[in-house]
C-alpha cells in the first residue's frame, strides 16, 4: 500500500475546490464593473484584448480572494458563514491557497501588462497588494473601520478597466472608484447588523460589536449622505448624461430612505420584525450597483447611436 | 501490449487533472488570439533587439543617427 491510499477518497481537493478559493461570486461584481469601466472609456479597445484583459483582472481579484483564504483560515474556521470554505474545511492546505494565490497573482499582472499596459498592470498589482496585505492582513483585525478600507480593494476594478482602455487614469474612473467605495461600508453594516457573525469570537473588531448597533445604524446613514454626491457628481460627467442622472437621483432617493429607516428604529423594533427593513435595504444597495453601472454602459451605447451623454 | 490498470490516485484526481488541462488549452488559445491581434494590428514590437530603427526615432534623432536628410 502506498502512502497516497493512506488519504480518504473524500479529502481529496477537487478542480472546484481551488475555483473556490478565487471567490467566484466576489469575482462576478469584478467582471461587470470593470467591464463597464472598460466599456464607457472614450478609446475603443480591440473585443479579443478586451476579453482578455477582463479575465486577467478577474483572475487577479480571484488571486487575492486565495491570498485571504490563507491569512484568514483561523477566522474563517470560526464564523459559521465562512467554515465551508476549502482550507477551513480541510480540501486545501493553507500553504496551496497561498502558492495559487502568489502565482495567480503574478500571472495575472504580467499578462495585463502584456494585453493591455503597465498602467492597469500596476493598478491590479496594486489592488491585490491593498486587498491581500493592507487589508486582510494589517487593519482586518484591527480597526472597526476595516469594511471601508476593504472597500477600496473592491472599488479598484473599473478604475482599471478604465486604464486597459486609455491607459490612464481620470475623473471619470476616480468616481466610478467612489462610488463603490462610499458604497460598501452601507451595503456590508446592513448585512452586518442582520446576520450577526460571531465577529467578537473570531476577534475581528465589527463596527456592530465595538462601537455598537446604533451607531452602526447612524454610519450607514452617513456614508449613504456621502455616496449620493460621489453619484451625482459622476453622472455629470464625460461617462454620465440624462439617463445616468435621472437613475442615480432615483437611486439615490430610495438608498437615503432606507438608510434613514434603518436609523430612525431602535433595536427592539427591528428584532420586533426580524430586520425586515436592513434586509431590504441590503437587497436594494446590490441592484443600486448594478442599475448604477448598468446606466454607464446604457449611456455609452446610446452615444453609439448619436444619443446620450451631454454634447 | 496491455495497458496497466489505473491507480487509484488516477481517478480521484480526474476532475481535477481535466479542469487543469482545459485551463492550460484555454490559455494557450487566448495568448495565440492575443498574438495575432497584436501582430495584425501593427503594435510596436520592434526596438528590443538593439539595432537602430529610424522609423521608431523622432525624425530629428532618426537624422542625426543614421546620417540621413530630414524629410
Amino acid at each position: 500500500m502506498s502512502d497516497v491510499q493512506a488519504y480518504p477518497d473524500s479529502g481529496e481537493a477537487q478542480f472546484g475546490d481551488y475555483v473556490a478559493l478565487l471567490k467566484p461570486r466576489v469575482m462576478s461584481l469584478v467582471v461587470f464593473t470593470a467591464l463597464v469601466g472598460l466599456l464607457v472609456a472614450p478609446v475603443g479597445v480591440h473585443p479579443v484584448v478586451g476579453f482578455a484583459a477582463i479575465l486577467f483582472i478577474a483572475l487577479g481579484a480571484g488571486a487575492s480572494g486565495a491570498l485571504n483564504m490563507w491569512w484568514d483560515a483561523d477566522i474563517d474556521a470560526v464564523m459559521k458563514r465562512t467554515q465551508s470554505r476549502p482550507v477551513p474545511a480541510g480540501k486545501v492546505q493553507a500553504g496551496e491557497a497561498l502558492g495559487l494565490g502568489l502565482a495567480l497573482s503574478g500571472i495575472a499582472v504580467v499578462m495585463l501588462a502584456l494585453s493591455a499596459n503597465l498602467v492597469a498592470a500596476g493598478l491590479l498589482a496594486f489592488t491585490i497588494f491593498f486587498y491581500a496585505v493592507v487589508y486582510s492582513m494589517w487593519l482586518k483585525r484591527l480597526t472597526p473601520q476595516n469594511i471601508v478600507i476593504g472597500g477600496a480593494a473592491g472599488a479598484f476594478p473599473p478604475m482599471i478597466g478604465w486604464a486597459v482602455a486609455t491607459g490612464g487614469v481620470s475623473l471619470e474612473s476616480a468616481l466610478m472608484f467612489g462610488l463603490i467605495f462610499m458604497w460598501t461600508p452601507p451595503h456590508f453594516w446592513a448585512l452586518a447588523l442582520f446576520m450577526k457573525e460571531d465577529y467578537h469570537k473570531a476577534g475581528v473588531p465589527m463596527l456592530t460589536v465595538t462601537h455598537g448597533r446604533k451607531e452602526t445604524r447612524r454610519q450607514i446613514l452617513i456614508y449613504t449622505v456621502l455616496l449620493a454626491p460621489v453619484s451625482i457628481w459622476s453622472a455629470l460627467t464625460s461617462i454620465g448624461g440624462p439617463v445616468t442622472l435621472a437613475t442615480a437621483l432615483v437611486l439615490n432617493a430610495i438608498f437615503l430612505k432606507g438608510a434613514y429607516d434603518i436609523w430612525k428604529r431602535p433595536e427592539a423594533q427591528a428584532e420586533g420584525d426580524k430586520y425586515a427593513v436592513e434586509k431590504r435595504v441590503f437587497k436594494f444597495s446590490l441592484a443600486y450597483l448594478f442599475l448604477h453601472f448598468a446606466a454607464f454602459l446604457v449611456e455609452a451605447l446610446l452615444k453609439v447611436y448619436g444619443l446620450g451623454g451631454w454634447a | 501490449m496491455s495497458f496497466r490498470p489505473d491507480h487509484e490516485l488516477h481517478r480521484r484526481r480526474f476532475s481535477r487533472n481535466v479542469g487543469l488541462g482545459v485551463t492550460l488549452v484555454a490559455f494557450v488559445a487566448l495568448v495565440f488570439a492575443l498574438t495575432v491581434v497584436k501582430v495584425t494590428r501593427g503594435d510596436p514590437m520592434q526596438g528590443f533587439d538593439h539595432t537602430v530603427r529610424p522609423e521608431l526615432l523622432p525624425a530629428q534623432t532618426a537624422v542625426e543617427q543614421t546620417g540621413g536628410t530630414q524629410p
